[in-house]
């Protein structure tokens, strides 16, 4: 079970959040015709670092952005939604901010 | 074959069965004496001593079987004496405390302790499917594969056989009682976790207690020590026992030590988060009042110390599986700790130095060790083998054991010379003993490092798996890192704990390492399948639990299972209760064998927890009968409890499902009657359990536009809407009313299994998709108790009780404000909203007040309905009256239904985009023969219909036709959803979807109900049943 860090709250067990879904997800502008088919079902299933959401369901409930290695559980950084991008590298890792997951 | 004779000593002990003789020695041991403990086995009383397990007792009664083995029900005796026990599982305590599978090798002995064995039938002695081996030959690794999958599975064969296999390969039963104990859950934070009590642990705590951290110690035996309670070694000059006692105490006294004897780590998982599972009651005939049998630990460690030792390893020579063939560390613990003497002749065979402390310690203890037969060439390190000499035992260099001898348990053991490879050389001797202690080497426990995700890696020096780079924040210490001498464990111990310390931030402390005498060893030899001559008859088992044989491996690789996985699941290796503790290593040695690779190639299978078996009580804690799940109640709820309703779950909630007029009232006729009562006059329900969500800001108006399918702005304050919400994909998600009760003020309602989903939907679209909108929202489920007076009579009854006029001019149908109960009335006054909406389809209002008040008003409502006959009415007359009505709910909204599938179509605006307007255009979502709402009614008038039912055409066949001869299953055009009886029209209704149903009105199809035994023809009908105009709601 992870430990994820709430910009609000502070860090919490996972069993405090509610997995929402892939973070870097745009939903199409009010109004548009096109990109909604590809909003819904298109995924990738990315092996390593990837961005997502987690709702604080049983906290503060707000969303929260968690980027995290799928391979390793590793979280690497979390933040507002938004405020979190999926590149590894601008982060530089012992810096990140949600770094508290307890990895060696 | 010549007899193996040693160079004689004084007269040789006989090697008649052990229960003729005591074998607990007259002293030494670390149990007390002083307290004699009475116990059964197999119904035979016996005694042991305060400090034994189950399985020294035993050993100490002389019992020699314990068990069956799981396949071919071979006599097995205790073989180990700790966690890796695969044969000694017995079944212990009685009635509804009996638990299956325990390892007598872990069972602490206590007064009035009930064991008996397992998976033999009639008795352990005479086990009528030991005729099993008879057969064994022709039941190999892959049996049930070859002979019931494939082309035999089409056959009746499997399910012939089936329960006669299941209960022959079997292991223990347990009991179908409840159990009557209380299991705990903690959870703990530290700085430092150590798992394991040995040297290595007490040492790698100590150090990091220095750090002034919180530490936790766990470990999974009675008491901490670990094998320095079963050796005989000193540290800094004091007995190791002795020093594992102080080190106790003096953890024990710090107050930043948390220590968990008898608590089993059995599963690493992420971000450093280990469960264990302490037995604090399972030493005991039955727990103390108020404690519980056993208490799950969640610790969540900022940093962990891996001390969980490393267990020995058999070898593999044919019959090796008779009682009386142990590890030889197990044998020298028995000796050291319990004062046990396992055997009065001993033969050892090893491929390490360290089986040579046993024979030193049994010729201690007494017994005649008859020869150490040491597969290496070059033998043990020289101190060992002097120590041997000095004794007058003979050491045999470059042998191998070939078989054990004997029928019952072990008579004696032939060896064999064998060459640098392995291959034997020369002719086959043999030797007289009543015990074989082998040993293959010690692999380190590496389950919890494994679980974190870490890979072992193959050590040739060590011929053993050691931790790889960590992936965690741990670091293993002692033996299960490899480093198996006693000042390796302590100054490993030592590092860790003070690194572990640091790196959670505690500074340095000064703190010398306990120190031991630095023993040198000799490298083991890598060899564990020993040679087996033409015509030696026996299997050379490697799995004892699962009954796999080194020539079952060898089929495995012949037949192209060579992955480690694929083995395993193939042949069973390494399953079970025990998961390959003693054997994995030896079957991956035989199959690179077999490959012609190294070990390390073939790697390891997967690590999964737990380490050992958990009860599932224990890991279902408290959480269990009415604590299961938190139960919802509304604030009318003891009203409803008083009044002597039925219940029916709602999600969490439990509403009222009927209010019986008398007992004896049925489920139907309490509704029907309900119904009546509303159509007729009066009836008041609680829908408190409705979602309200509360939504304000300048962008309200706006937001719901967005979330609902049809148009908010124009709604006037005071003034209620039907909404009907989309999922993205375009599926209707969810309806309900939502009032205006400001120019920026809604009150949305939900319907109650989505009262939560709806709720994080909103935040999810106004924190994450559109921030900028100004609304803010919250959910107010609880705050407000809700209740639907319905009925022609319930403006009437109103009146006597609300402040506003309700006049349909004043007040019409979805009219909404607020409104108070008894303006004026010294302490009966209540502030309330009112809602005029109705579900049932009669005249009906909602009325919500704030919780507190929700009894209060209910009752008043009540008092002033008596005149009406007022009635409460539940779940089933609300249910009942909506079917007739025709509005849809859950079973309709059942996330493959479209807003025009449910005839809700013109309700979409298409002046404005909302969630799911795009998808839902999608060609299929839009096609005219999709499955539509409709109403059913049974063609005899008195059929009832059934929920889930599948429609069919009238005249479709009976049966599917044969599949296999190209027939056809029967088309399903529709299914029933839901179900009720119309007191108006006097027979059973229903609704439903069916394909094109709205232009098939009038038409006639079946129903099927093969669940229900039910089959009839149904009309097809306007999904509205009463009231069609909907004049009575106006009214």
């Amino acid at each position: 079970m992870f430990r994820i860090e709430c910009p609000w709250c502070g860090t919490r067990d996972m069993v405090e959040f509610t997995y929402v879904g892939d973070g870097t997800l745009t939903r199409p502008a009010l109004g548009a015709r096109t990109g909604h088919f590809e909003h819904v079902y298109l995924r990738a299933n990315p092996k390593g670092t990837h961005v997502e959401l987690w709702h604080h369901v049983a906290g503060c409930r707000q969303h929260v952005a968690v980027k995290r290695d799928t391979l390793t559980h590793e979280i690497l950084a979390t933040g507002g939604p938004g405020e979190v991008t999926a590149a590894r590298d601008d982060v530089p890792k012992g810096a990140a901010k949600g770094e508290t997951g307890g990895m060696a | 074959m010549s007899e193996y004779r040693k160079s004689p000593r004084s007269p040789l002990p006989s090697v008649a069965p052990p229960k003729s003789r005591p074998m607990r020695v007259a002293d030494g041991g670390r149990i007390d004496r002083t307290r004699r403990l009475s116990f059964t086995f197999d119904g035979v009383a016996m005694t042991g001593f305060e400090g034994d397990t189950l399985a020294s007792a035993l050993l100490a009664n002389g019992v020699d079987l314990v068990g069956r083995s799981f396949k071919y029900h071979r006599r097995r005796g205790i073989f180990s004496n700790g966690p890796e026990e695969p044969n000694a599982l017995v079944r212990l305590r009685v009635g509804a405390r009996m638990e299956p599978n325990t390892r007598a090798t872990m069972v602490p002995l206590y007064d009035g302790l009930v064991a008996e064995s397992q998976n033999r039938w009639p008795t352990l002695a005479h086990d009528i499917q030991a005729l099993n081996w008879l057969i064994a030959p022709w039941i190999p690794a892959g049996f049930y594969y070859k002979t019931f999958m494939g082309r035999a599975a089409n056959t009746r064969l499997w399910m012939w056989f089936e329960k006669s296999i299941r209960r022959a390969a079997g292991m223990g039963t347990g009991t179908h009682e409840a159990d009557p104990d209380d299991y705990d859950k903690m959870t703990a934070h530290c700085e430092v976790l150590v798992i394991g009590g040995g040297p290595s642990g007490l040492a790698a705590a100590r150090a990091a207690a220095a750090g002034g951290g919180r530490v936790v110690l766990v470990d999974e035996r009675e008491d901490f020590g670990g094998r320095l309670l079963m050796d005989r070694e000193t540290i800094d000059g004091e007995e190791g026992a002795a020093w594992a006692a102080r080190m106790r105490a003096e953890l024990a006294a710090l107050s930043n030590v948390r220590l968990l004897p008898r608590t089993t780590a059995f599963g690493y998982y992420d971000h450093n988060r280990i469960g264990c599972v302490e037995r604090v009651s399972d030493h005991l005939i039955e727990p103390e009042p108020h404690r519980p049998r056993q208490r799950l630990w969640s610790i969540r460690a900022a940093e962990v110390v891996l001390a969980t030792g490393a267990i020995e390893q058999p070898l593999a020579f044919a019959d090796n599986d008779l009682p009386g063939v142990m590890l030889a560390g197990a044998v020298r613990a028995y000796a050291n700790q319990y004062g046990v003497k396992v055997g009065e002749r001993i033969v050892i065979a090893t491929n390490n130095d360290d089986a040579y402390r046993t024979a030193c310690d049994l010729d201690d203890a007494g017994a005649w060790v008859e020869a150490v037969v040491d597969m290496r060439p070059k033998g043990a390190e020289p101190t060992l083998r002097a120590a041997i000499k000095e004794r007058g035992i003979d050491i045999l260099h470059g042998w191998a054991p070939v078989k054990a001898q004997g029928t019952k348990r072990v008579r004696g053991l032939a060896i064999l010379k064998i060459d640098e490879t392995g291959k034997p050389v020369g002719n086959q001797r043999a030797a007289s003993c009543d015990i074989v202690a082998i040993s293959g080497g010690w692999q380190p426990t590496l389950h919890l490092f494994s679980q974190t995700g870490a890979k072992a890696v193959w050590d040739d020096a060590k011929a053993c798996f050691l931790p790889g780079p960590p992936r965690q924040r741990e670091r293993s210490a002692g033996a299960c890192a490899g480093r198996f001498t006693l000042s390796e464990c302590l100054e490993g111990g030592h590092a860790a704990g003070l690194d572990a310390a640091e790196k959670a931030g505690a500074a340095r402390p000064t703190l010398a390492a306990p120190r031991a005498e630095v023993t040198p060893q000799n490298p083991p030899r890598a060899i564990w399948e020993c040679p087996k001559p033409v015509n030696t008859p026996g299997k050379r088992f490697v799995d004892l639990q699962d009954d796999v044989a080194v020539s079952d491996i060898q089929l495995a690789h012949r037949e192209g299972y060579v992955s480690v996985e694929h083995l395993k699941r193939y042949t069973t290796l390494g399953m079970g209760t025990d998961q390959g503790k003693t054997s994995n290593i030896a079957g991956f040695a035989v199959m690179a064998a077999a490959r012609g690779v190294e070990i390390g190639r073939t790697g390891t299978t997967t690590f999964r927890p737990p380490y050992t078996p958990v009860a599932l009580g224990a890991l279902a804690g408290p959480e269990v009968g009415e604590h299961y799940a938190p139960l919802r109640r509304t604030p009318m709820d003891s009203w409803h409890a008083e009044r002597g309703c039925t219940w029916i779950d709602a999600g969490l909630w439990r509403r009222p499902r009927t209010y019986p007029a008398h007992e004896g009232e049925g489920l139907f006729d309490a509704y029907i009657r309900e119904t009546k009562a509303v159509r007729g006059s009066l009836g008041l329900c609680d829908v408190t359990t409705l979602g309200k969500i509360d939504i304000q800001g300048p962008d309200a108006a706006e937001f719901l536009n967005r979330l609902y399918i049809n148009g908010w702005k124009t709604l006037p304050v005071g003034k209620a809407r039907y909404g009907l919400m989309l999922r993205e994909d375009g599926l209707v998600l969810d309806d309900g009313t939502t009032s205006r009760l400001g120019e920026t003020h809604f009150l949305m309602t939900t319907t109650t299994a989505n009262a939560v989903r709806i709720m994080a939907w909103i935040e999810y679209y106004l924190q994450v998709v559109w921030p900028d909108l100004r609304v803010k929202a919250t959910s107010v489920t609880e705050q407000w108790a809700a209740m639907a007076i319905a009925g022609p009579k319930a403006r009437e009854c109103l009146a006597t009780v609300v402040d506003r006029d309700l006049s349909n001019e004043a007040f019409p149908f979805m009219a909404c404000g607020p409104c108070v109960i008894d303006k004026g009335v010294a302490g009966a006054e209540i502030p309330a909203r009112l809602f005029r909406i109705s579900f049932s389809g009669e005249l009906a209002y909602e009325l919500n007040v704030p919780a507190d008040h929700g009894r209060a008003a209910w009752e008043r409502l009540m008092a002033a309905g008596a005149p009406f006959d007022i009635v409460p009415y539940g779940m089933e007359a609300l249910g009942n009256m909506r079917i007739e009505k025709g509005h849809v709910a859950g079973p309709e909204l059942d996330g493959r239904t479209t807003a025009e599938d449910l005839g809700l179509g013109r309700m979409m605006s298409s002046k404005k985009d909302f969630i799911g307007a795009q998808l839902a255009r999608r060609p299929d979502m839009t096609r005219p023969d999709r499955k539509q709402l409709v109403g059913l009614v049974p063609v005899d008038g008195k059929t009832r219909l059934g929920q889930g039912a599948q429609l069919v055409a009238a005249d479709a066949p009976a049966r599917a036709g044969s599949l296999a001869a190209g027939g056809a299953p029967v088309a399903m055009i529709g299914h029933v959803t839901s179900t009720g009886y119309s007191p108006e029209l006097d027979h059973p209704i229903a609704l439903g979807l069916v394909e094109n149903g709205r232009a098939r009105h009038e038409e006639v199809i079946a129903m099927r109900d093969p669940v229900r035994g039910r089959e009839t023809k149904v009309r097809i009908v306007a999904p509205v049943f009463v009231d069609p105009e909907g004049e009575r709601l106006h009214g």
